[in-house]
């Protein structure tokens, strides 16, 4: 696929009126993440303690938390921490759910058997949970939460690759590939894997939606980002302790989550129209 | 019918022995040893293989596996590193709090979802369907915990009507089971109002409607019988989600819970309880999966029957 042709939904899905909102924020939330270190009003990690629990004012537009720093700075470099941890674990978990996928639609057979016996095993549980046993092996961290976040969606993508490849894989033009004597590898990276790809790819923007979520979830249990990098999960970590005296600490944190990931949900819709591909989507 | 439960139980064990595999490694795979923590420094090669042998560890894993099992199958789920006490204890007094939560959460999201999935078929592409999925939406994305600290906020702490946590009282299930319930809710909603509007479009609906019916009636006896099916099943593929809701919300709300447990031994790194907590969880999440396939096949013969 070429660059202007993947990019051609994106912008389609932007033009519709229920992408454009979610879309502009979406692009906003990046563009803040990459440029942190150049916007953010303050430091991240300067403690300013007679500072502390000061409601929002025109000093600090979103108030400061238990240690007197700048809630909006921690916000701005909160969404690096859980946007690249989340966009980095999803990619992982899509681009190896695409190869066991593959592999497993594909040859069939015992392959199949054993990847399909091992996906059913973790889809059967609740993503918390996978990545809550992932966390305990590896331990709190950053580390821990994106190999969590990876194994907690990878079943997902296995399952909608093994579907989408096992549905191209009788087509005509397929065999008449093979009359031609394509090999294996070619029909699979050129045409089976390219026709897969969009739905696979989609329900991976999704996801980064919901991984955004046990990102967040992870670090408000303080098993996510080590303190003093902030995430916005753990940026709420401190949970109902600080309700009483400070809400905001926990208000704007959560409320970058929650737009994001709504956000998220209501681009990946327009993209889903866009790229005329709900009828697939269901089909795993 | 007695053939297929007895079918469905049997299918549980291998997906048991498995997760119990993972959760028994969790001790293995940990960085670091745990003997270099009950050794003195300096002390002789000698000594080490006294205490290896002590607990064990110098057999082989799949021995040591055995063990566990064996252990684990007579309720000894080992003692607790940090409070000392043995774990089953422990257990014994959480999983009553989560079960309850679980359980009110499980009734809640079902009688909201189907409520509201109903109203919002009914009243498709109306203001009340829209404002339906609107929240649907909102109730499914936002994160959970977030959500049961601003109920805290909004009722506990300004109005003063709930307890802000601890598990006293039925008042202080009520934010707890909100919490989790409305993303349950969303999930039973969204699948009721598209079984409703798929059933309504069906023939023997149309002959109800010729015959002369009451339309209300044809709603609720007949319709909603056949949209009920599919909600039953994403209940019953969905249960472990509400389960592991619980797990989050717990935490928030401070109740003393397996959730709760769990985060606190994890932040401890008190492995004994790690693993039995995760234990429970699963199975919790096995078993709720079996009830709604069990449910699921009461509903509905032919289940029974392509179930092999």
């Amino acid at each position: 696929m070429s660059l202007a042709r993947a990019y051609a939904p994106f912008r389609q899905a932007f033009m519709t009126p229920k992408g454009a909102l979610p879309g502009l924020w979406l692009a906003l939330i990046i563009v803040v993440a990459v440029l942190a270190p150049l916007i953010a009003p303050y430091e991240y990690d300067i403690q300013n303690l007679p500072d502390s629990f000061a409601p929002p004012s025109a000093a600090h537009w979103l108030g400061t938390d238990e240690f007197g720093r700048d809630l909006l700075t921690r916000i701005m470099y909160g969404a690096r921490t859980s946007l690249s941890v989340s966009v980095i674990a999803i990619g992982l978990s899509v681009f190896t759910g695409m190869v066991l996928g593959a592999a497993a639609g594909y040859f069939g057979g015992r392959l199949d058997r054993v990847v399909t016996i091992i996906v059913d095993l973790t889809w059967s549980f609740p993503e918390i949970l996978v990545a809550l046993i992932l966390v305990a092996i590896i331990g709190p961290g950053i580390t821990g939460t994106m190999v969590a976040i990876c194994v907690a969606y990878l079943a997902q993508f296995t399952r909608l690759t093994r579907a989408q490849i096992m549905s191209i894989r009788s087509e005509t033009y397929i065999e008449a590939a093979r009359s031609l004597g394509a090999g294996d590898g070619f029909i699979l990276f050129r045409h089976l894997l390219p026709n897969a790809l969009a739905p696979v790819l989609v329900a991976g923007m999704l996801a980064t939606g919901d991984a955004i979520i046990l990102e967040a979830t992870l670090g408000f249990f303080g098993l996510g980002a080590q303190p003093p990098v902030p995430s916005w999960g753990a940026m709420m970590s401190s949970g109902s302790a600080l309700l009483f005296k400070a809400p905001w600490i926990i208000i704007f944190p959560g409320l970058a989550v929650a737009i994001t990931v709504v956000a998220i949900n209501l681009f990946g819709d327009a993209l889903i129209g866009a790229l005329d591909i709900k009828t697939r989507l269901r089909t795993a | 019918m007695l053939a297929f439960l007895i079918r469905r139980i049997l299918l549980l064990l291998p997906v048991f022995l498995a997760v119990s595999v993972v959760i028994f490694l969790i001790l293995h795979l940990i960085p670091g040893d745990p003997v270099d923590n009950l050794l003195k420094i300096g002390s002789s090669a000698a000594k080490r293989a006294e205490i290896e042998a002590r607990y064990g560890l110098d057999r082989p894993l799949v021995v040591q596996y055995g063990i566990w099992l064996g252990h684990l199958l007579q309720g000894d789920l080992g003692t607790s590193i940090v409070t000392r006490r043995p774990v089953a204890a422990l257990i014994g007094q959480a999983l009553p709090h989560s079960l309850m939560l679980g359980g009110m959460a499980l009734l809640f999201s079902s009688l909201m979802g189907i409520v509201l999935g109903v109203v919002a078929a009914v009243k498709r592409d109306r203001w009340p369907d829209q404002a339906i999925m609107g929240g649907v939406l909102l109730g499914s994305t936002l994160p959970s915990f977030w959500l049961g600290l601003l109920l805290i906020l909004a009722f506990s702490v300004q109005l003063g009507w709930f307890p802000v946590s601890g598990a006293r009282g039925w008042s202080s299930l009520v934010l707890p089971v909100l919490t989790i319930g409305l993303g349950g809710t969303a999930l039973v909603a969204r699948v009721t109002r598209v079984a409703m509007i798929d059933a309504a479009g069906r023939d023997f609906v149309m002959l109800l409607h010729a015959k002369g019916l009451p339309p209300g009636r044809i709603l609720l006896r007949h319709v909603l019988r056949h949209a009920l099916i599919p909600v039953v099943t994403i209940l019953a593929l969905r249960i472990g989600w509400i389960l592991g809701g619980a797990v989050t919300v717990e935490y928030v709300f401070a109740r003393p819970g397996l959730g709760t447990t769990l985060i606190k031994a994890l932040n401890q790194h008190d492995y004994p309880v790690v693993q039995a907590c995760l234990l429970m969880l699963a199975i919790a999440v096995m078993l709720g999966t079996l009830l709604g396939d069990v449910l699921q096949a009461v509903m509905d013969p032919r289940v029974r029957g392509a179930m092999a």
